[in-house]
């Protein structure tokens, strides 16, 4: 049976089956290198997997600009990493004892870095099936960069976000309002300096057993219960 | 936003307007309409601010973080297996789904991979959870045209699918069965006869849909020509799944990249629709149910044998590295970028939702509607709060 | 209704009202997040019928309801919408709060936005526990309160009180008197499937 709604749908059969290969991410690499220059830092590229790429922030609107040229122009996120190693370490600290030392030496990961907030995005290419993930780093003294909105328009609201979260300027973003945080929260939450309060004042559960086994504590109920029918008779 | 996309949108309005000549003779004044941030029209705790000039919208901008749970912050401070607990809250009408790429993206890390049988079972609940939130949908596509029975038939044929998904993991909704290197556990005996049936019914419960809201001429017209988003527009706000194949971009995580899931084993078409229109998007969330059952299907007939579970070390730590992995969930394009330095839990996770793309254009699309309007092309591009919000 | 403005209500009249309470109660539908789909499979689907058990799940707007269930995940954000919420009912108003989240911020314990528990901000007269609970155990919680709203006064309520046994006469008072312990211990918030709230 034919039915009404099946009219005016296009056939996808003929849709392209390639699969990525690590010849068009070395090509992604060479056009950036041509075109950016020394503004392309480092790359990686994992064989059949990925691709990586780290570029100066004074590029940083123009790598869009040259990658949304070649065919990526499917936005699909935009974020950032704090690389400081978090000084709660996470959260399952006693409350009681003194802060354990912990280290503070930022590494950084794939593609390497050198500050401690890196910009993090993905582009991807939905006719060649490949994508790229760039990051940039940001110095602490001037968390600001290009926006990427007037190429992008979902980047709107993910830099909104990433304003929120890590406290990162976006320059020629129309309106960096808060997207999820009351207007009057304080901090940045995604940096890793910001304390989940709840676990300050007591200790994660799931690290210490408290709870005596059910038998022994069947025990004890009995024994209290013992305890106070004694109690009455002797009053 | 580029040139092209501004003169399309320019046009829409155009007609819009000479569609409704009378509303533009009249004089009218602006007013600011609140729908939200608790409207049943909005799936939970999405607030719409729209500014209107007579019945036609001027700008709406939605406000989210009504259930903002910060997600990303709390999977740092948890371990690998606890962080699966968590993200199934996150697209809560297809939980499964949330957990595929996460622990996709472990195993990757750890260069890992599940048994074939593990895999094979993976994809087919991740597609049940695609039926159960895709069933819902469709249901509750009804109630936000005014017809009330659609809602109830969703009811009636998801509970046999959360059925299923609670005889295989024991968890109704939050199923949290998915393990780094393989599944909890083997499938229960006679689940995969009652899962045949089922996708029998579910194919006939598509059908009853179809007669009842696809055909219907008021549904139609309500849905025809109404919120276009072109493909440059898609693209460049990221709309992924259903929403971005309505407009003609044939791209679908299932076919277009390698995971070590089932997908490519078997046979099926990915549906596009060069409209771009609330309908486009509606009829091509059914297709996508149909197609579900029969990927089901064709999983059940040639399930291998052997067991569901690789070899991993009894407490998991995760070597230091960084993976993306995305899939297709009910909602579109669901991936984690995560960043783990070789300890018990991940050092970040950017969990790239669908719905945050998703309703990030709805400032766009919503510009120049009318009222009524507003509630279809909500309906039409479905998300759900925990996903925009995490 | 004067009489229960002053505080006096008959017993017999009261119990009849009681009756009449229990089994019409008008139920608003506050779902925020996963708990709220199991409520709509509870209250809107065909397999579990809410409207057997004398319960109306569509009313037009918060001043018409009787009782609301809280079900879903409350932000910090969100908290000051549930407290008008809470203000626009009318009295005599009930409130159950379903779900790990509401009840006192389940997996979201430690984070930065949700808070812990909606009892801090509106008083909550029954808890159903779960990560999200079924829709029986929501069932539940609705025929505890109905059991409650049955032997509860009226006036006391009506003043704004916790929940008070209703008065009796002499007669009835001795006769009850056997079985006053297990009204004093409905005191107590109803936890579905028993058990205390912690």
């Amino acid at each position: 049976m034919v039915r009404l709604s099946d009219t005016g749908t296009s056939e996808t059969d003929a849709a392209p089956k390639a699969l990525p290969g690590d010849g068009l991410r070395e090509g992604i690499v060479d056009l950036l290198r041509n075109a950016l220059g020394e503004g392309l830092v480092d790359t990686h590229l994992v064989p059949n997997d990925d691709l990586w790429v780290r570029v100066d922030r004074s590029v940083w609107r123009h790598t869009g600009e040259v990658l949304a040229a070649d065919g990526f122009d499917y936005f699909c996120f935009l974020s950032a990493i704090d690389w400081l190693p978090s000084p709660w370490g996470r959260g399952e600290d006693d409350p009681d004892d003194p802060p354990p030392e912990r280290s503070t030496e930022i590494v950084q990961g794939v593609a390497g870095g050198e500050t401690r907030f890196q910009l993090l995005a993905r582009l991807n290419d939905v006719r060649r099936h490949v994508g790229v993930t760039l990051k940039c780093d940001l110095p602490d003294d001037d968390l600001v960069v290009d926006s990427w909105v007037p190429l992008f328009a979902g980047a709107n609201w993910h830099e909104r976000e990433t304003h929120e979260m890590f406290g990162i300027g976006f320059a020629g973003h129309p309106d960096l309002r808060n997207m999820y945080l009351p207007g009057d929260f304080e901090g940045y939450p995604l940096r890793k300096d910001f304390p989940l309060l709840a676990r300050m004042v007591k200790p994660w559960p799931g690290i210490v057993d408290v709870e005596p086994m059910p038998a022994l504590e069947e025990e004890e109920e009995t024994d209290t219960a013992e305890g106070d029918t004694k109690g009455d008779e002797s009053s | 936003m580029t040139v092209l996309s501004d003169r399309q949108q320019l046009s829409y309005i155009a007609a819009q307007a000479a569609d409704a000549r009378l509303n533009v003779e009249l004089e009218t004044e602006g007013m600011t309409l609140n729908i939200g941030p608790q409207h049943p029209a909005t799936h939970g705790t999405l607030r719409i601010i729209a500014h209107l000039d007579g019945e036609q919208v001027v700008w709406a901008e939605p406000s989210c973080g009504y259930m903002h749970r910060g997600y990303e912050k709390l999977t740092e401070v948890r371990t690998f297996p606890q962080v699966t607990t968590l993200i199934n809250r996150i697209d809560w009408l297809g939980s499964f789904a949330n957990e595929v790429p996460f622990i996709l993206a472990a195993e990757k890390l750890m260069e890992i991979e599940a048994p074939p049988r593990a895999q094979y079972i993976r994809t087919i609940l991740f597609e049940l959870s695609r039926i159960a939130n895709v069933s819902l949908f469709l249901g509750d596509l009804g109630v936000q045209m005014g017809a009330i029975t659609p809602v109830f038939l969703a009811f009636r044929d998801r509970e046999y699918v959360l059925n299923l998904i609670e005889g295989a993991t024991g968890g109704r909704f939050h199923p949290n069965f998915d393990r780094i290197g393989g599944l909890k556990d083997d499938l229960p005996k006679g689940w995969i006869d009652e899962t045949r049936q089922v996708m029998r019914k579910l194919r006939g419960f598509c059908d009853e849909i179809e007669d009842l809201l696809f055909g219907n001429e008021i549904f139609q017209s309500r849905m025809r020509g109404i919120g276009v988003i072109p493909a440059d527009v898609a693209k460049s706000f990221g709309l992924s799944g259903a929403n971005a194949r309505a407009s003609g971009i044939d791209w679908d995580l299932r076919r277009d990249q390698v995971l070590p899931m089932a997908w490519d084993k078997v046979d099926f078409k990915v549906w596009t629709h060069p409209d771009g229109d609330c309908f486009a998007r509606c009829w091509i969330r059914l297709q996508e149910t149909r197609e579900a059952t029969k990927i089901v299907d064709q999983l059940l007939d040639d399930l291998p044998p052997g067991p569901v579970m690789a070899k991993v070390p009894r407490i998991i730590k995760v070597p230091a590295g960084e993976a993306w992995v995305a899939t297709e969930n009910p909602l579109g394009e669901m991936g984690y970028y995560v960043v783990s330095k070789g300890d018990l839990g991940p050092f970040r996770v950017k969990i790239r939702s669908a719905s945050f793309n998703n309703i990030s254009v709805v400032p766009w699309v919503l510009k120049g509607v009318y009222v009524p309007d507003i509630i279809t092309i909500l309906a039409s591009l479905y998300f759900i709060l925990g996903d925009i919000d995490r | 209704m004067g009489l229960v403005d002053r505080g006096r209500m008959p017993a017999p009249l009261s119990k009849l009202f009681n009756m009449g309470r229990s089994y019409s109660m008008w139920v608003y539908q506050w779902g925020l997040a996963c708990c709220a789909i199991e409520m709509g499979a509870a209250f809107g689907s065909p397999r579990y019928d809410v409207m057997r058990l004398g319960v109306i799940p569509l009313p037009a707007s918060p001043r018409q309801a009787d009782l609301v269930v809280i079900s879903g995940t409350v932000t910090d954000k969100m908290a000051p919408a549930i407290k008008r919420l809470y203000e626009q009912m009318p009295e005599p108003k009930y409130v159950i709060s379903m779900g790990s989240c509401a009840n006192c911020g389940g997996p979201y314990w430690d984070s930065y936005s949700v808070t812990k528990g909606v009892d801090q901000i509106i008083p909550v007269d029954i808890y159903v526990p779960g990560c999200p609970p079924r829709p029986e155990a929501l069932l539940e919680g609705v025929v505890l309160l109905q059991q409650r709203i049955k032997m509860e006064d009226m006036a006391a309520k009506w003043r704004g009180d916790e929940f008070t046994p209703m008065p009796s006469s002499k007669r009835a008072q001795e006769r009850a008197a056997a079985r006053r312990e297990a009204i004093e211990a409905n005191r107590e918030p109803i936890v579905v499937g028993g058990g205390p709230i912690e």
